[in-house]
């Protein structure tokens, strides 16, 4: 049974196996999924992803994972959004023009061509936060993590933003409210930082 | 600010990781696991295994190396070596690689990058490519294919703007002249690749001294560089080759 486990959406967006390896060197009891009652069940949610939204989203309803991921959100338990995961759990994508979740207000946009931006962002670059969200705890500010994306989130409630990273402009790398914390990097290829910031989610009780 | 990226290469035949030096073939020099862990710990960006293993038949190992590297280490990696299918590719990144890296094979098909990019994403797909001086390619660069020993149609210049249009995320340029020599990168080559492409431009051939490094990425205007027998042999370790960039204004990931 998924309850006491940590499930891993499974939508077909995307190579999970580097956030399962992760998973496994971290101890954690997971399952990865793409049934959505198991998603419902678990007692948190990995809700990862790389890939293109439009198409994302258009799994995630015929699955009815989506509104899994949203009745999971509305039960309180702990979610974690990452990369392509983390677009989708704002409110829109200018990627094809694709109405997402909406549990975090604001918008994902693509990196301007302008000024010699190399598209899609690659490579590790500095998260600056506030050290006050406990996904954060122990991780010193600017801490550099890996990101892969042409598309960035900006959301609309300032304290909603848990960090913030550079590149042409300045975007929300990390965001959370209430049970859910979301990330545009991806903690489980960015080495001990990384490492630390997913165990940290396997232990937070919000 | 987006670090620039020091990256290791690891040829590997029959699950060895091995290096060439010039006209004396090949020699084995680790287990590319347990290099692999070595580079991690030492705080290296990213890694790149080249399969180099001659017969079709033990591609399988080269899977179970993948798959035992990527439970040891928590950060990117990309696979290249004779990948020319789509199911080859689908193989590695199951073993959890993040990238493929197709270079003889795309331009032998130059299919399998749209294949491969509609499917996997942009960002799977690098090109891998190996460019020579020659006067009469109109770049002044033209592309070679089977380990640089055989001489192409394709322009350079033209062959990595092609590519990217058809879905490469990012290029590995190598260049030909500057490989083995550890005199430091071609740089203008790498210069004009990257000015002239959208997608990040990776630096190979002729690492020697970590300035070879800072010259690549600065001068260079590459946003990685990659490195083999500077580490392989002890020359300089990942951090001294880091410390090397700080001291010298190049931004680079440190807190590792």
């Amino acid at each position: 049974m998924a309850k006491d486990k940590v499930a891993v959406v499974d939508y077909k967006a995307g190579n999970l196996k580097s956030v399962e390896t992760a998973l496994d060197y971290l101890g954690a009891d997971f399952l990865v999924t793409h049934d959505p009652d198991a998603l419902r069940g678990a007692a948190r949610v990995i809700f990862p992803g790389v890939g293109e939204a439009r198409a994302s989203m258009e799994v995630l309803q015929a699955s009815g994972l989506g509104q899994a991921i949203v009745d999971f959100f509305q039960s309180g338990r702990p979610l974690m959004g990452i990369c392509l995961g983390t677009q989708i759990i704002f409110e829109h994508s200018e990627e094809r023009d694709t109405a997402c979740l909406g549990l975090v207000k604001g918008k994902v946009r693509r990196f301007p061509e302008s000024g010699g931006l190399k598209i899609p962002q690659i490579g590790w670059n500095q998260v600056v936060h506030s050290d006050s969200h406990p996904v954060f705890k122990g991780i010193p500010e600017n801490s550099n993590f890996y990101f892969v994306h042409s598309y960035y989130p900006q959301a609309d409630i300032q304290e909603q933003v848990m960090a913030r990273t550079e590149y042409g402009i300045t975007f929300s790398s990390a965001v959370a409210r209430d049970n859910l914390f979301a990330s545009q990097f991806h903690p489980e290829k960015s080495g001990r930082w990384g490492l630390k910031l997913l165990e940290n989610f396997l232990g937070w009780n919000p | 600010m987006l670090a620039k990226r020091v990256i290791v290469c690891l040829d590997v035949r029959d699950g060895k990781t091995t290096k060439g030096v010039k006209f004396k073939g090949n020699v084995d020099i680790g287990d590319p696991v347990a290099m692999a862990k070595k580079y991690y710990d030492q705080g290296v960006d990213e890694l790149v295994f080249y399969d180099i293993t001659a017969s079709h038949e033990k591609r399988s190992i080269m899977i179970e190396v993948v798959r035992n590297v990527a439970k040891e280490i928590f950060i990117p990696f990309s696979v290249g070596g004779g990948i020319a299918s789509v199911e080859e590719m689908r193989a590695v990144l199951l073993a959890g690689a993040e990238k493929i890296s197709l270079n003889s094979q795309a331009v032998k098909n130059p299919k399998i990058i749209e294949q491969g990019a509609n499917l996997f994403g942009n960002q799977c797909i690098v090109l891998g490519m190996d460019a020579a001086k020659d006067e009469s390619s109109p770049s002044g660069y033209r592309v070679y294919i089977n380990g640089g020993r055989v001489a192409t149609e394709l322009d350079a210049l033209a062959w990595a703007k092609l590519a990217v249009k058809m879905g490469a995320g990012e290029i590995v340029l190598n260049s030909i002249d500057a490989d083995g020599t550890q005199d430091g990168y071609e740089l203008n080559i790498t210069r004009m690749i990257s000015e002239n492409v959208g997608v990040p431009v990776v630096a190979s051939g002729g690492a020697g001294t970590p300035q070879h490094l800072v010259d690549v990425l600065t001068k260079g205007k590459a946003d990685a560089a990659l490195v083999a027998s500077m580490t392989h042999f002890g020359h300089y370790s990942v951090p001294q080759i880091k410390e090397y960039m700080a001291q010298h204004h190049v931004p680079v990931r440190m807190d590792y």
